[in-house]
């Protein structure tokens, strides 16, 4: 026990005698920016493919847009992020030369991947919304697209927004793998203490519990708001 | 009103409706029987094209609106449809429910209206021959207002004036199927369908949605109705049509359909269900 006070002590004097602090909250910082520009992305990107997947099919031209977006949601949840960072950052930039921050790379990432699942979980909020709901707006005369913006998708918003909370807790897991690409996060932050202190027990637990705490926040904060959304629906 | 000519419909290779030709007149109360599975929701959902027909006419009203170039949710409006899992919309109050289609279209029609005017108006500035505008009678608000009264009378009409602000969930199956009749009736339809519409209701809710249906059904409307109640279709059908396998094998007042029916098919399911 009194090494793991000496071990405590060590930490201490790195973190905050030597400003280890600041670089958390840099990396604190980047954890949050990724994750939360990354969902913003997510969202426009997974409503656009969303709107396509909704689209009647007897047309041409939705089908083939379906089709490009149905290869593009297969690409991005068919490789681990990880493998999509890496080949973002050494592969398609420089072979297209342009030269971006890795910060921004990961935004990017992280954005098309997560619009790729904020996608499946519009279609899925859409396929759950009873069909028979759709049927009887269209037999009093309102056209598809009214019927979908007035009945179905407000529903389908109910079961969309709290897995959406539950999208944003698996990015800010998910931005751990930054560093792969020279991105700051947290990670980095605590090995440079550890390697600083020449002693890591006590940084990666501290590092563990910062990304439990803010996971188990949003986790609350969706809970709450899957309750209040569930009580409107047996307003009187 | 609803002339159905050789209308057939498949699901694939699933051939449902194998040709069927029948006339719905003004005013009559067209009872549909038949084992589960021989077509009869196919066929009342292709009156309104709710599954668009594989070959085939509709014409109601002199419109073929089985042809797919037109526009089905104009004829949609004078069809009102009453389904068996009632289908209110969870999103919207039950006042919500009755007035989503008469306040949205309404306001569509008179914006449309407005659109055409002011382009009447500007080509009238430059020609002699006046071409005249379209009638306007009621503004945003009156159209608002009309509706949410219509609503209100209407759900008065079967005593749930007191659940205009009540969400479907709240709701019993009778009182949902209820207002699932009066939604379609505020849009004054011609000719209403009904599919089994008490068939997801608990046996004591039956009696009170029946009973509206007769109403409408002595007010004139004109209605076709997909039942397995038979004490029903006997009481309120001027006509009973029996389908099997995708057709219609026997047609004829509910007294001789009942009592003398010709075809064995017939006989056999009438022997099943009475
Ligand atoms: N959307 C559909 N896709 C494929 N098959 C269908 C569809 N709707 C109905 N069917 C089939 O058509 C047949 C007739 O169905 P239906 O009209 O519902 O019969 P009924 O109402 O007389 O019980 C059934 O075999 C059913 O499985
Ligand atoms: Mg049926």
């Amino acid at each position: 026990m009194g090494s793991f006070s000496k071990k405590l002590e060590r930490f201490w004097e790195v973190f905050y005698e030597y400003n280890g602090y600041q670089r958390v909250l840099t990396g604190l910082r980047n954890t949050v920016y990724i994750a939360v520009l990354g969902l913003v992305i997510g969202i426009i990107i997974g409503t656009l493919i969303a709107i396509v997947e909704v689209l009647p099919k007897y047309k041409r031209l939705p089908r083939i847009l379906n089709g490009i977006c149905r290869s593009y949601v297969g690409l991005f949840r068919g490789t681990p992020i990880v493998v999509q960072l890496l080949v973002a950052y050494y592969v398609v930039l420089p072979l297209i030369g342009v030269n971006l921050p890795s910060l921004q790379v990961c935004v990017i990432v992280f954005g098309l991947n997560s619009g790729a699942y904020v996608s499946e979980i519009m279609r899925s909020g859409i396929m759950s919304v009873d069909p028979g709901q759709l049927e009887a707006a269209r037999a009093v005369g309102l056209s598809y697209r009214v019927s979908m913006m007035k009945v179905v998708i407000p529903q389908a918003v109910k079961n969309i927004l709290p897995t959406l909370g539950n999208e944003f807790i698996v990015l800010i897991k998910e931005t751990s793998v930054v560093s792969f690409v020279g991105a700051a996060d947290l990670y980095v932050a605590f090995s440079y203490i550890g390697t600083n202190s020449y002693e890591f027990m006590v940084p990666y637990l501290v590092m563990a519990l910062i990304y439990l705490v803010m996971v188990m926040a949003i986790a609350f904060l969706v809970r709450m708001m899957e309750r209040s959304l569930r009580k409107s629906d047996r307003r009187n | 009103m609803i002339d159905v000519i050789d209308l057939k419909k498949s699901f694939g290779s699933l051939e449902v409706l194998r040709g069927i030709t029948t006339t719905i007149k003004e005013g009559e109360k067209v009872a549909i029987i038949g084992p589960s599975g021989s077509g009869k929701s196919t066929f009342l959902r292709c009156l309104n094209c709710l599954e668009d027909p594989t070959s085939g006419s509709i014409i109601f009203e002199g419109v073929d609106i089985a042809d797919m170039k037109v526009d089905i949710n104009i004829h949609r409006r004078h069809m009102g449809m009453v389904f068996q899992q009632f289908n209110l919309f969870n999103n919207k109050t039950v006042l919500g429910n009755i007035t989503l289609a008469p306040v949205y279209l309404g306001i569509h029609d008179l914006r449309v209206k407005q659109f055409k005017n002011f382009f009447i108006r500007i080509k009238n500035l430059f020609s002699r021959k006046k071409t005249p505008l379209y009638e306007i009678t009621k503004t945003r608000r009156q159209i608002i207002d009309e509706a949410n009264e219509n609503a209100m009378r209407l759900l008065k009409r079967i005593g749930l004036e007191d659940k205009a602000d009540a969400y479907p969930s709240t709701l019993s199956g009778g009182q949902k199927q209820r207002i699932a009749i009066i939604r379609s009736l505020a849009m004054n339809p011609k000719v209403m369908l009904f599919d089994e519409p008490t068939s997801a209701l608990d046996p004591e809710m039956v009696k009170e949605v029946l009973d509206l249906i007769k109403q409408l059904a002595d007010e004139g409307m004109t209605m076709v109705i997909v039942t397995h109640e038979m004490g029903f279709a006997r009481e309120v059908a001027t006509r009973v049509l029996f389908m099997d396998e995708g057709r219609i094998v026997e047609e004829n007042t509910p007294q001789e359909l009942f009592t003398n029916p010709q075809h064995p098919r017939t006989k056999e399911f009438l022997s099943k269900v009475l």
